[in-house]
């Protein structure tokens, strides 16, 4: 009997574990959270009472990954923020590990790209955590729903990293524009290479 | 004189020649090649970046346990991520000026989400990664991250041939 509580107690465990490393994907409720932003103010998702829904983009300083995007990503915003679809970038990656990844240096680079959209600091890698982050860049597209922050897409903005003149597959922009005509997404999941997140050291 | 110029100009051509094909280039199929290798061996596939830093920390180890495991019946492919833009400005300078002899090969495919299932499943496009496999015995282990020496050591000698 004793045996069998062990063993219940042990599966519990790790399904806990197994649902903490799991990833939202199209349809399941995405969390808000409460992160500060480069100006050092908390933001969540839900103080912006004009977006109809976001792009949450896992972002940083330092990854080549994301410098190639930076330009589409605020194209993203400047386009998609006046039709209720504003880019929230967060920055989960521990400093310790990537020094140019603190966030005085997050500062730093929303000022020289002057990035219109808010870019948040994720210090204690919750969000990430709870998003199933893996990488930067990593994109989630989320759409308010009956009161509830319903994941559409997630994955890459495109599928060519190094020269977005030759993306012939504009995953995001395909994404929010079904959701902007109240069309179902065609595509809700892709993969992309970027580069891990910077996990604090256990 | 005249012959001593002809001379350094051919090595050097030659010079430059071999640098261009120190890297294989591949695709979608080449990467299905590899994939599919069934000879009975333990295959040692890392995808790594020059421009990763944890793929740099461990491609040491690649080169090191490539070095003294491949005469005992173990294959190491490197497969870079470079961009294709920065294959002749950063990805073969590296190589030269880190000396690496393991063999590397640069996946030119951008349209990563329609190879990297093809990998593993649980991959989500994270670099650095590396694949163990010897198909002709089913073995396969898909490791998510970056690896130490001796973890590196430790999954080759669980997995070769014993």
């Amino acid at each position: 009997m004793k045996k069998y509580l062990y063993m219940t107690m042990a599966a519990i465990m790790m399904t806990g574990l197994l649902s903490a490393q799991s990833q939202y994907k199209a349809g399941d409720v995405a969390s808000d959270f409460r992160l500060k932003n480069v100006k050092g103010e908390p933001v969540s998702l839900a103080d912006n009472k004009d977006a109809d829904g976001f792009i949450v983009a896992f972002w940083c300083n330092t990854c080549p990954v994301v410098k190639k995007y930076d330009q589409r990503l605020q194209a993203l915003h400047a386009k998609y923020a006046p039709k209720g679809y504003p880019v929230v970038a967060i920055n989960s990656n521990d400093p310790a590990v990537s020094p140019g990844d603190s966030f005085e240096k997050m500062k730093e680079t929303a000022a020289k790209l002057n990035y219109k959209f808010e870019y948040l600091f994720d210090e204690t890698q919750e969000v990430a955590r709870k998003y199933g982050a893996t990488n930067t860049p990593h994109i989630y597209i989320l759409s308010w729903k009956d009161g509830k922050l319903v994941v559409d897409y997630v994955g890459a903005i495109d599928n060519n990293a190094d020269d977005a003149s030759v993306a012939d597959k504009k995953y995001a922009e395909d994404a929010l524009d079904s959701i902007l005509e109240g069309q179902a997404v065609a595509l809700t999941g892709t993969k992309a290479v970027g580069c891990g997140i910077k996990w604090k050291k256990s | 004189m005249r012959l001593l110029l002809a001379g350094l100009l051919i090595s050097t051509i030659s010079i430059v020649s071999l640098q261009a094909q120190e890297i294989e280039k591949i695709g979608i199929p080449g990467l299905e090649e590899i994939l599919a290798a069934n000879e009975d061996q333990l295959h040692v596939v890392n995808f790594w970046a020059t421009w990763c830093p944890p793929c740099v920390t461990e491609l040491p180890y690649f080169e090191k346990l490539s070095k003294e495991f491949s005469s005992k019946g173990v294959k190491f492919i490197l497969i870079s991520l470079d961009f294709p833009s920065q294959i002749d400005s950063k990805l073969i300078p590296f190589l030269k000026k880190n000396k690496v002899t393991a063999d590397v090969r640069v996946m030119t495919n951008l349209d990563y989400n329609s190879w990297i299932d093809k990998v593993d499943g649980n991959w989500q496009g994270n670099i650095p990664v590396t694949l163990f496999f010897n198909n002709a015995r089913s073995i396969k282990y898909f490791h998510p991250s970056e690896l130490s020496e001796k973890e590196l050591r430790d999954l080759i000698i669980k997995y070769k041939l014993q």
